[in-house]
């Protein structure tokens, strides 16, 4: 078998244990989807309130895809934080892989995940709210989904860092990152409404393009050929963030085996 | 990423395209490894920094080790002795600050990935994800080495039930198994990916007394039937007696004395005329006796 076929078959462990995980928290998993329903489902019914068809299709946009970006952000930040929690962490990183495959794994399954949540919580939202999706641009909304992963497996990767390098407190840090990323992309609102130094932050957030493309897609049948304003920051950022997490991890792992921060506690 | 993988692809091609060696034209590197140690151990130190204050910690001082082939080579401390620190370093799991480590003639630090699949390692805590069931948590150890998931489930099937674990119990969550067998399913995990070196970091520690003769024996009979080499590091006097072919004693980080066990004891009873018994080496060299510690070991061990 070829190099690549085998480094292949080693990242599907990380997707088999990562389901095999899933499906014995399952308890958990219906508690999130519904958590994640609700949240869902309360925002958009703000445009219901006010009786803007407009503004309710815009809600769920917002809330389906950051639903789905913030899970491919997360289980990739999380990564290194389960296995520390478990206490496996050591294991896994004495074993005969390349960092990058382990990372593909956790990709891999995080993708996979966000997806099938994300569909569940949309075919939710389409059946109470009734979807008029006579103008949308399906393809631009694809597009900029698969374009914004991109970027946002890199921010992942680099968030990862954070559990490798603060036994305590790194989760928890990227944690907050996450809610910041969340404050500043107009998931809800138009980022125009943000003070400006925020609207500054906010043009360094992949989200804040998919949103305002998938927005534009879905509401307003924008195609994505003319959406290249939207586009060229997520391809730079994602050709830049990858390996740029890459190396960052590659650097941060030197650096935990240098001063004993593999170990399980201290 | 899709760079780095095209990358490997066509690189992958072009080693392909290199004609094979003639016989008996081995590679000068792989020659050079036949008749090399097992685990050859040169200078090596490591040094922590820790707290607020950035104490500096000596944890393993200019140790020196060689394990043959076919050997059970016991690394006896009092806690804190290093003796983890040096298993880390070993596992690749820390980097060398001075010295170096050779695994089959494979240098640590330059042949990563050859090194990493020699070894394996069990620690003092079983580590698992708890929820997963032992097929499932060694299906995944299984897989990280490349070996395909039904052969890992029928060898650790086999690797437990000569532990004494039947197999109904290997398809409920870790968590609901004692740690007695947690441990034994932690041997199993690295057994199954063939280690030639296996890293036993306190296997027997804090084990109830049933468990623990069941992983001595089991010890033992790895010994006898495969030419894998073993460091054992253990606070058990008898333990060390009884399963290792040589013996290190550290102390703060340092190797106070090595030998077989009969070198050692029959040294402190020649020089020192005290009782031929490891009890009396290790207080001769450390000037403490290990009894105390245990305690304190086993505190540490279910707290882990
Ligand atoms: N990851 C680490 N970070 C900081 N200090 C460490 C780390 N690992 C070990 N030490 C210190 O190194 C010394 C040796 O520890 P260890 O190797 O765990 O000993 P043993 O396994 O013999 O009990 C101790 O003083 C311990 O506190
Ligand atoms: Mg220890």
């Amino acid at each position: 078998m070829t190099a690549l076929g085998h480094e292949l078959k080693a990242s599907y462990a990380f997707v088999e244990r990562n389901f095999n995980l899933s499906r014995r928290y399952w308890g958990w998993e219906i508690a999130y989807l519904v958590y994640a329903i609700a949240g869902a489902l309360a925002i958009s019914l703000i445009g219901a309130q006010l009786g803007d068809r407009r503004l309710i299709l815009s809600l769920m946009i917002g809330a389906t895809f950051w639903n789905y970006l913030s899970i491919v952000f997360s289980f990739i930040a999380d990564t290194i934080a389960w296995e520390r929690w478990e206490g496996t962490l050591e294991y896994t990183m004495m074993a005969p892989i390349h960092r990058r495959t382990h990372l593909l794994g956790s990709t891999f399954y995080a993708i996979l995940y966000g997806l099938v949540h994300t569909a569940v919580v949309l075919v939710v939202l389409a059946l109470f709210f009734g979807l008029d999706m006579s103008r949308a641009n399906i393809g631009t909304a694809a597009a900029f989904m698969v374009l914004g992963s991109f970027s946002f497996v890199g921010i992942g990767i680099m968030a990862a860092v954070l559990p490798l390098l603060f036994v305590e407190r790194g989760s928890q840090m990227t944690f907050v990152l996450q809610s910041l990323i969340l404050l500043v992309s107009g998931v809800y609102y138009s980022v125009d409404i943000l003070p400006g130094w925020m609207q500054v932050v906010s043009c360094f957030s992949p989200a804040t393009y998919v949103l305002d493309a998938v927005r534009k897609g879905l509401v307003d049948g924008v195609s994505a050929t003319a959406l290249l304003g939207d586009a060229w920051p997520l391809v730079v950022m994602g050709i830049v963030l990858i390996p740029l997490g890459m190396w960052v991890f590659g650097r941060a792992e030197r650096y935990a085996r240098r001063t004993g921060r593999l170990k399980r506690v201290g | 990423m899709a760079i780095t993988l095209f990358l490997r692809l066509t690189t992958r091609r072009a080693i392909e395209v290199v004609p094979a060696p003639a016989p008996g034209a081995q590679e000068p590197a792989e020659r050079d490894r036949v008749g090399r140690p097992a685990l050859l151990v040169e200078h090596v130190t490591k040094r922590f920094v820790v707290g607020r204050e950035h104490r500096v910690v000596d944890a393993v001082r200019d140790v020196s080790l060689t394990v043959d082939r076919g050997h059970i080579y016991g690394v006896l401390g009092a806690n804190g002795s290093g003796k983890s620190t040096l298993i880390r370093l070993v596992s690749t799991l820390l980097t060398i600050d001075e010295g170096r480590v050779e695994i089959f003639g494979h240098d640590i630090e330059r042949d990563e990935m050859a090194v990493k699949r020699c070894i394996n390692r069990v620690s003092v805590d079983a580590a698992f994800f708890k929820k997963l069931s032992p097929y499932e948590n060694l299906a995944f150890a299984a897989r990280l080495y490349g070996l395909p998931a039904g052969e890992a489930r029928r060898e650790s099937a086999r690797i437990l039930g000569r532990l004494g674990i039947a197999e109904k119990r290997l398809g409920q969550p870790t968590e609901q198994l004692s740690r007695g067998m947690q441990q034994k399913v932690a041997i199993a995990r690295a057994l199954l990916t063939s280690p030639m070196l296996l890293l036993l970091d306190e296997p027997t520690t804090g084990l109830d007394p049933r468990s623990k003769v069941d992983v001595q024996v089991f010890i033992e009979d790895l010994r006898d039937a495969q030419d894998a080499a073993i460091v054992l590091t253990t606070h058990d006097l008898d333990e060390a007696d009884r399963l290792c072919d040589r013996i290190a004693v550290l102390d703060g980080g340092r190797v106070v004395a090595d030998g077989t066990p009969a070198e050692l004891k029959a040294q402190v009873a020649r020089e020192r005329g005290a009782a031929p018994t490891l009890e009396s080496v290790f207080m001769a060299y450390t000037g403490r006796s290990l009894d105390e510690d245990v305690e304190e070991g086993e505190a540490e061990a279910a707290g882990a």
